[in-house]
């Protein structure tokens, strides 16, 4: 039965869906004048939530609820750095918002119904809370891309998201359903404990491919990724910076759950399927990103090819490819966030600072924007020292070590390929004249000035001190 | 006499099949009306599988929910959708053939359901319910409300995510159309609606303005 200890466990979750209820309450009795203190309440709650999963970091792994949930040192670095890109969306995203008449509270309360989903994926130790976990994320995430109804882009995404989402969620569970029918059990735990001994191996190895589609799918890898750009491009950009941070994280703390909690002895399997998925995005992605002329487009691709990078981790199936992954997919949340940042504060009511072209010449009118953009392109670059280099030079690293230098080799020829579509974007911002009859005006939001600036010059600090964080991510795969 | 187990493999077997085959034509049908059949055709095989199993409750849970009700109102939004005015407005004899194939499939089923009860068959694993002494959804509610008392509570939380969606997408104010402010209305006081003047009860005679006098000209 459960007991206050399970509650205890869990409080940081629990603490989020009660505050998420009474927001939702809260919003029902505000004027449209008061929905500002929302804004500021519903990050005060993230704050608290994050708060609350520091301070108690159990040494090893704690499970709740008959082993349906996992505390670990994972789950805590992951939660705490999608709580803080939700932070980071909240603020860069308000302007654009009250700008398109979206700023409601629909946009809060499903944010943080989403973040929930976050944290219970995360730290899932059952393929039913996975699932659960799973859909509670998509479902906000369906809706928040539907959320500018009169345009017609966004109707669109939301539609292919949703039909493409729902049938990898049936991917997903047929996949499980073949484990659960060779193993006879859903907890992940006893799934390691039942894999050796199970008497029919092929149905597992079948169950498997289905649950890389289904995680592929999550991650947007190459060949899954057909969703990826259209709803980058149609949702309000406050959302896709959402999609392309928090919901990355959670993505890959669904990768590990399943395939190395639950199917680490199936290791020599699922192995060679994401080496291969990884080559396909590493090469779709930096290719066809270089023909793109809308930012945000550009964007997705390269969170195709960026979320093939993170695969070279996980191929590497130990602490060390775990630990480079997870660093990967920390950085790359961070600069996308900066990333998308950058293009919340140049919109505008009426217009969306999305292509290539209206970054013409942005260091002639606005120097700091196009300072701190060059820093969150040339990190997603792998430039040196930016903080992103050093993530891609683990992941590679952590390649080799697996005895892949191949894929290795790989991943280096795409990075270079790829800097061409990033120093393309530089290029247009420094040296190319602005074009006459159009105009930049930066959101005045002093905050949001303020933290994406932090968040840009915190990937250079990261770029040049990354011990700490590195050796965080390290010991969350100790033991 | 035939062998139970194999009676009940038989059974399964066949019940699969036609679950496939109709989940099949769910997607490839063109008539909508005859997709929304198809797929009651699905849920019924599949309550059917579930019998086969043993998980009686929800088996029934399946029919009455998703048969009785969600289909039903599926059948009445795909309807007045309209999509096939041509086809929809021939009619219900249009339609018999399909009706009458899917319900004399159930039927089968059924007749196949009560021959397993019959006899009896045992090839699946055993079954807990029958293991821990309990009827299946005795055994269903201890487990749902025990072992798996987080992902239910999580399941209500995606519903409410559904509900907030929904509401999110729909409701919109629309301007310019006439309603009602029961509010406004009773907190109307006598002086918005009427406005009392004082005047005089007689209308006062006018005089029309003396004409100036014109002056002669010199």
């Amino acid at each position: 039965m459960p007991t206050i200890n399970d509650i205890l466990i869990m409080l940081p979750e629990f603490f989020l869906v009660a505050a998420a209820c009474v927001l939702l309450l809260a919003d029902a009795f505000m004027k449209p004048a008061e929905r500002v203190y929302l804004h500021w309440l519903s990050i005060g709650v993230l704050l608290v939530t994050g708060y609350l999963v520091l301070r108690y970091q159990p040494e090893g792994a704690v499970t709740a609820f008959n082993g349906m949930f996992i505390r670990d040192g994972l789950g805590t670095i992951l939660k705490l750095f999608a709580i803080l890109s939700t932070i980071l969306v909240f603020i860069y995203g308000r302007p654009y918002m009250l700008d398109r008449k979206l700023f409601a509270g629909e946009f809060y309360t499903l944010m943080l119904f989403a973040v929930i989903g976050v944290m219970l994926l995360v730290s899932a130790g059952n393929l039913v809370m996975i699932y659960l976990g799973l859909e509670l994320l998509t479902l906000s995430s369906y809706a928040l891309v539907a959320l500018n109804r009169d345009s017609s882009l966004s109707s669109e995404a939301a539609i292919k998201y949703f039909v493409l989402g729902a049938l990898s969620s049936g991917m997903l569970l047929y996949g499980m359903s073949m484990i659960y029918g060779a193993t006879g059990t859903l907890g992940l735990a006893q799934l390691h404990e039942a894999i050796p001994h199970s008497a029919m191996p092929h149905l597992l190895v079948f169950g498997l491919v289905f649950l890389i589609i289904g995680v592929a799918f999550k991650l947007g890898v190459a060949p899954f990724h057909m969703w990826i750009p259209d709803v980058y491009e149609g949702s309000p950009t406050a959302v896709t910076a959402f999609i392309g941070s928090a919901s990355k994280l959670a993505a890959f703390g669904m990768a590990f759950r399943l395939l190395a909690t639950g199917m680490g002895d199936l290791s020599q399997h699922w192995q060679m399927m994401l080496a291969v998925l990884a080559v396909i995005s590493l090469a779709i992605g930096n290719v066809v990103a270089i023909v793109q002329s809308n930012l945000k487009r550009l964007l997705a691709y390269s969170t195709i090819s960026h979320m093939g990078y993170l695969l070279l981790g996980l191929v590497n199936a130990g602490p060390e490819g775990y630990s480079a992954a997870m660093f990967y997919a920390v950085s790359y949340a961070l600069m996308s966030t900066a990333a998308f940042g950058v293009i919340l504060a140049l919109s505008r009511a009426g217009f969306e600072c999305d292509n290539i072209d209206d970054f013409k010449g942005l260091n002639q009118r606005a120097p700091w924007m196009a300072f701190l953009m060059m820093l969150a392109l040339f990190s997603l670059a792998g430039v040196p020292p930016l903080f992103g280099f050093f993530a891609k030079l683990l992941v590679l690293q952590a390649a080799i070590h697996a005895g892949m230098l191949w894929l290795a080799i790989v991943g280096a020829v795409f990075a270079i390929i790829g800097l061409y579509y990033y120093l393309r974007v530089v290029k247009v911002m420094y040296f190319d004249k602005p074009e006459a009859g159009t105009e930049v005006r930066v959101q005045p939001d002093f905050t949001l000035r303020l933290v994406l600036s932090l968040n840009a010059l915190v990937l250079l600090g990261l770029g040049l001190y990354w011990g700490p964080l590195l050796s965080w991510c390290k010991q969350a795969f100790v033991g | 006499m035939i062998d139970t187990s194999l009676f009940q493999l038989v059974c399964f077997y066949a019940f699969a099949a036609v679950t496939v085959v109709a989940a099949l034509s769910v997607i490839t049908l063109r008539n909508s009306v005859h997709a929304v059949l198809a797929l009651v055709l699905t849920f019924f095989s599949t309550a059917c599988i579930w019998m086969l199993a043993e998980a009686e409750f929800l088996a029934i849970a399946l029919i009455v929910v998703y048969v009785g009700a969600v289909m039903v109102l599926f059948l009445f939004v795909v309807m007045m959708l309209d999509i096939d005015q041509e086809k929809i407005r021939e009619g219900f004899v249009k339609y018999l053939p399909v009706g009458l194939v899917v319900a004399v499939v159930m039927l089968v089923e059924m007749l196949g359901l009560i021959g397993v009860r019959v006899m009896h068959a045992q090839t699946m694993g055993e079954n807990p319910a029958t293991a821990a002494g309990m009827s299946n959804t005795a055994w269903l509610g201890m487990a749902l409300y025990s072992q798996y008392l987080l992902p239910f509570e999580i399941a209500a939380l995606i519903l409410t995510v559904g509900v907030i969606a929904a509401v999110a997408l729909t409701l919109r104010q629309r301007t310019g159309a006439r309603k009602q402010h029961a509010s406004e209305q009773v907190a109307v006081r006598a002086k918005d609606r009427v406005r009392i003047i004082k005047m005089a009860a007689e209308r006062p005679v006018e005089t029309p303005p003396a004409a100036p006098v014109q002056e002669s000209k010199p």
